[in-house]
């Protein structure tokens, strides 16, 4: 067997990295990174779709390259509010979206525009077509909220059930970083906001969550083993050591999800892209937001029987 | 722990099993397995193989308004056949006042009312109460339980007369289903014309036969001196743009037994229909007592036509004429045969996906699939070389229980239920990521190869354990939030994390205990 097969063997076994030290930069560029998020969001603001605004879109594939001057100059003329037609996927499929038309309730509306542009362009076919009405759409915008509230709740009870509560708080405020960087990256990126969108926010906390727990778990266990080290020693000692599993995985995810980014096509798109981007801030924020707030705050540590909720395996 | 009980390989060998057998029948075309075998596919969503979406309100609202409307005529007709004189009978905030002009007959108005008016309720007594106001008024309201009831009666009668209806139309395997107190959700795989989907469900339907009310001229009509028991319609007939019609109905839909496309004298389409005995007997009654008059077919408050009585009908059976085509004939035929929606569905969402689209779609999600799992089977090969190896079987025998338990279940898969799939990949693989760092850590301070390998399984489950939980917690919430495609998502993730846990712990150990056994290894491959 060659040398450098596994590669695992490549990474050295004791690494020394001073994560605490760059915990005070770590903080400026998050602090920075949230005011841009917070801007990007004041300024620009989330192109929510559909979903979460009420409305049509419509996909329509053309015989040859889509007409989107065109058809703008079309909707236009029919009386449509907030029109936007882009290219889809192809150059022979476009998105057409729109807020309502004139006069008509959203769906007669959306029927409307489909029997026009069907008459003005021939061979257009609307090959996808999603209209929600605006009481459906505010009720998904509160129960989308919901959802990511009782989520962050029932999180910070679990980590308080089986660790202290300081790490509750420091995964939560960790979490709340992440929630809010991933709103300003779509906010940047408009991206378009939808139902899947909280999907994906969903499954950045669930992911980030776990990446927490899994640097408590070691920052639990060396707390117990050094009782006598200072806390910025074992944080740093707890993270070198799963410094190997910390990269292989980030690695495996990231390239799991790289087919679904760059061939997954324009619906998948969205999801794909928070959630990798879910993956590099949840991964960051286990060390450099969730961990200092912990070291700021502090941890009990000799108070063994508040510690574990579950009895620990015997050490051999 | 990677002592073998005999449990433990039973478990992996049935696992694997399981998974293959059940993963089978997506794998060859349909009808190439034996009919004993298991044949469910994957149950794809609608946006992978294509088809429509309503969400339809119940407009309780227009409902209660109508209650009210028939009401008000009801104490109209037995105040008159009373010989009670009265003003100001109208709806006021959800109740019905009348003034009785003469205040020594208020208390006979009362007893007229008081006596069997709307329906009785099955707990006894009747659905509405009557009672004396200030001022000689007459207050007639409905009791609220029994406009509770009647709503959701209105909601249960609504999904059979769609199901109806899109049973009639020949639809393939649709779903209709309530949700909430007042909505319906219809889903239909492979609808071509959503449209046609729509127009047939959204169609109230209600069909009465009135009497055109000859006497009042157009004059009146422009100064909209309309006599209170009549009513002015919209028409569609191509002749007059409105008729005035007397509200009594003579008969109406729900008379109908049986009603078809057909054509008339002079072959334009037109719709057949017959009565039941009562609306047979009452259309001959009324037909021989206005030979000459007309009378007006209306359809949802807009009059079809209305034609003149040439001779008294007493068969039962007649022609609709109007303005058809051959197609919208059969669908107002169709809608008659299903009955009248007891009030009117409000369209609040709808998605449709072509098929040409869901193909795409399924195209797009395998290639991501496929690009996915194998740089993780390249990567984590790589990175631990033959325990690599076992993770990567771990990972394909996880891949078939998702896929089998999702085709046993019948769950839906949708296309973030792909990008779910995918995730579940890469969090599958973290176990065991974590059992072989834990291993590595345990061999470099020191420990025998195989109790490395032992404590590692060992001190790495509490991790993945609590880590799996939060992944869990996220996806209940999601199922709990989401509808369609969001479903489908954290349906993929929740089988996903189950089936992760045990293949990424259960199966690698076995497989590195039989590999121990085998080569007697003094050192972890990856130490």
């Amino acid at each position: 067997m060659p040398r450098f097969w596994p590669l695992i063997r490549l990474v050295p076994r004791h690494t020394h990295f001073d994560f605490v030290r760059l915990a005070p930069f770590a903080a400026v560029l998050s602090a920075l990174a949230l005011l841009g998020a917070g801007a990007s969001f004041f300024v620009q603001g989330m192109n929510f779709g559909v979903d979460f605004v009420g409305g049509t879109v419509m996909e329509v594939t053309t015989p040859g390259p889509a007409p989107l001057g065109p058809i703008r100059a079309d909707l236009a003329r029919m009386g449509v509010h907030d029109a936007q037609v882009q290219i889809f996927g192809g150059p022979n499929a476009a998105r057409v979206q729109f807020r309502s038309v004139e006069g008509k309730d959203a769906n007669a509306g959306a029927a409307f525009v489909a029997s026009q542009l069907g008459s003005q362009f021939p061979g257009l076919k609307v090959s996808g077509q999603s209209t929600v009405g605006a009481k459906v759409s505010g009720e998904l915008v509160w129960s989308g909220a919901f959802a990511l509230g009782t989520a962050l709740f029932l999180m910070l009870l679990y980590i308080w059930f089986r660790f202290q509560l300081q790490f509750g708080l420091g995964a939560i405020l960790a979490l709340f970083h992440d929630i809010a960087l991933t709103i300003g990256l779509l906010c940047v990126s408009q991206v378009e906001v939808s139902m899947t969108s909280i999907a994906a926010l969903l499954t950045v906390i669930g992911y980030s969550m776990n990446e927490k727990v899994i640097s408590f778990d070691r920052l639990r266990e060396n707390l117990r083993k050094f009782k006598r080290t200072p806390l910025r020693e074992v944080i740093n000692l707890s993270e070198n050591e799963r410094l190997s599993r910390t990269i292989i995985t980030g690695t495996t995810a990231l390239l799991a999800l790289s087919g679904a980014l760059f061939m997954g096509g324009p619906a998948l798109f969205p999801l794909v892209f928070t959630m990798a981007f879910g993956i590099f801030i949840g991964t960051y924020s286990s060390i450099y937001v969730a961990l200092p707030v912990i070291l700021l705050w502090g941890v009990r540590r000799d108070d063994e029987e508040a510690v574990p909720l579950k009895p620990q395996p015997a050490r051999p | 722990m990677l002592a073998l009980s005999r449990w433990k390989i039973l478990l992996v060998l049935a696992s694997a099993l399981f998974g293959l057998i059940f993963t089978l029948p997506n794998l060859v075309p349909p009808g190439a397995l034996p009919s004993w075998a298991p044949s469910q596919r994957l149950n794809l969503g609608l946006d992978l193989q294509g088809g429509s979406y309503l969400l339809l309100e119940v407009d309780t609202q227009a409902l209660s308004k109508e209650r009210l409307t028939n009401l008000t005529e009801d104490i109209r007709t037995r105040l008159k056949a009373a010989q009670i004189e009265f003003t100001g009978l109208g709806v006021q905030a959800n109740a019905i006042g009348v003034r009785i002009t003469d205040p020594t007959q208020v208390q006979a108005a009362y007893t007229a009312l008081n006596n069997n008016l709307g329906e009785r309720l099955l707990t006894g007594g009747r659905d509405v109460t009557v009672r004396t106001g200030p001022d000689q008024h007459i207050i007639v309201a409905f009791v609220s339980s029994a406009s509770h009831a009647a709503a959701a009666d209105a909601v249960t009668r609504s999904i059979e007369i769609v199901r109806k209806r899109i049973d009639a139309m020949g639809t393939k395997e649709p779903s209709i289903t309530r949700q909430g107190v007042d909505r319906i959700v219809v889903e239909a795989p492979g609808e071509s014309d959503p449209e046609k989907l729509r127009a047939v469900i959204g169609k109230t339907a209600k069909l009465t036969f009135q009497m055109v009310d000859s006497d009042v001229s157009p004059q009146d009509v422009e100064a909209g001196r309309i006599p209170p028991d009549d009513q002015l319609l919209p028409s569609d007939d191509g002749f007059t743009p409105a008729y005035v019609v007397k509200r009594r109905t003579v008969v109406t839909g729900e008379m109908l037994t049986n009603a078809s496309g057909s054509t008339d004298e002079n072959n334009q389409p037109a719709v057949a229909f017959s009565f039941n005995g009562q609306g047979t007997r009452r259309f001959a009654e009324v037909t021989s007592a206005n030979i000459g008059k007309p009378f007006a077919i209306v359809l949802d408050g807009r009059i079809i036509s209305a034609p003149r009585i040439n001779s008294a009908i007493t068969g039962g059976n007649g022609i609709i004429t109007g303005h058809f085509t051959i197609e919208s004939a059969h669908e107002l035929a169709l809608l008659l045969k299903s009955g009248a929606l007891p009030a009117p569905l409000i369209v609040q969402e709808q998605r449709t996906v072509g098929a040409e689209l869901g193909a795409d779609a399924v195209r797009a999600g395998a290639i991501s699939l496929a690009i996915g799992a194998a740089a993780i089977f390249a990567f984590i090969i790589l990175a631990y070389g033959l325990f690599g190896i076992f993770a990567a079987i771990a990972l394909i025998i996880n891949v078939s229980m998702i896929v089998a338990a999702m085709s046993l279940t019948q769950a839906t898969l949708t296309l973030p239920g792909i990008a779910g799939l995918i995730l579940t990949m890469a969090v599958a693989v973290d176990a065991n990521v974590l059992i072989y760092e834990r291993m590595r850590d345990e061999a470099n301070s020191g420990r025998a190869a195989m109790a490395a390998a032992d404590t590692g399984y060992r001190r790495a489950l509490t991790s993945i354990i609590d880590a799996n939980v939060t992944t869990m917690i996220s996806a209940l919430i999601m199922f709990q939030f989401g509808a369609g495609p969001v479903k489908g998502f954290a349906w993929t993730l929740s089988i996903g994390v189950l089936t992760s846990v045990f293949t990424a712990v259960l199966v690698t150990q076995v497989l590195i205990g039989w590999w121990f056994r085998l080569t007697r290894a003094k050192a972890l491959p990856i130490a």
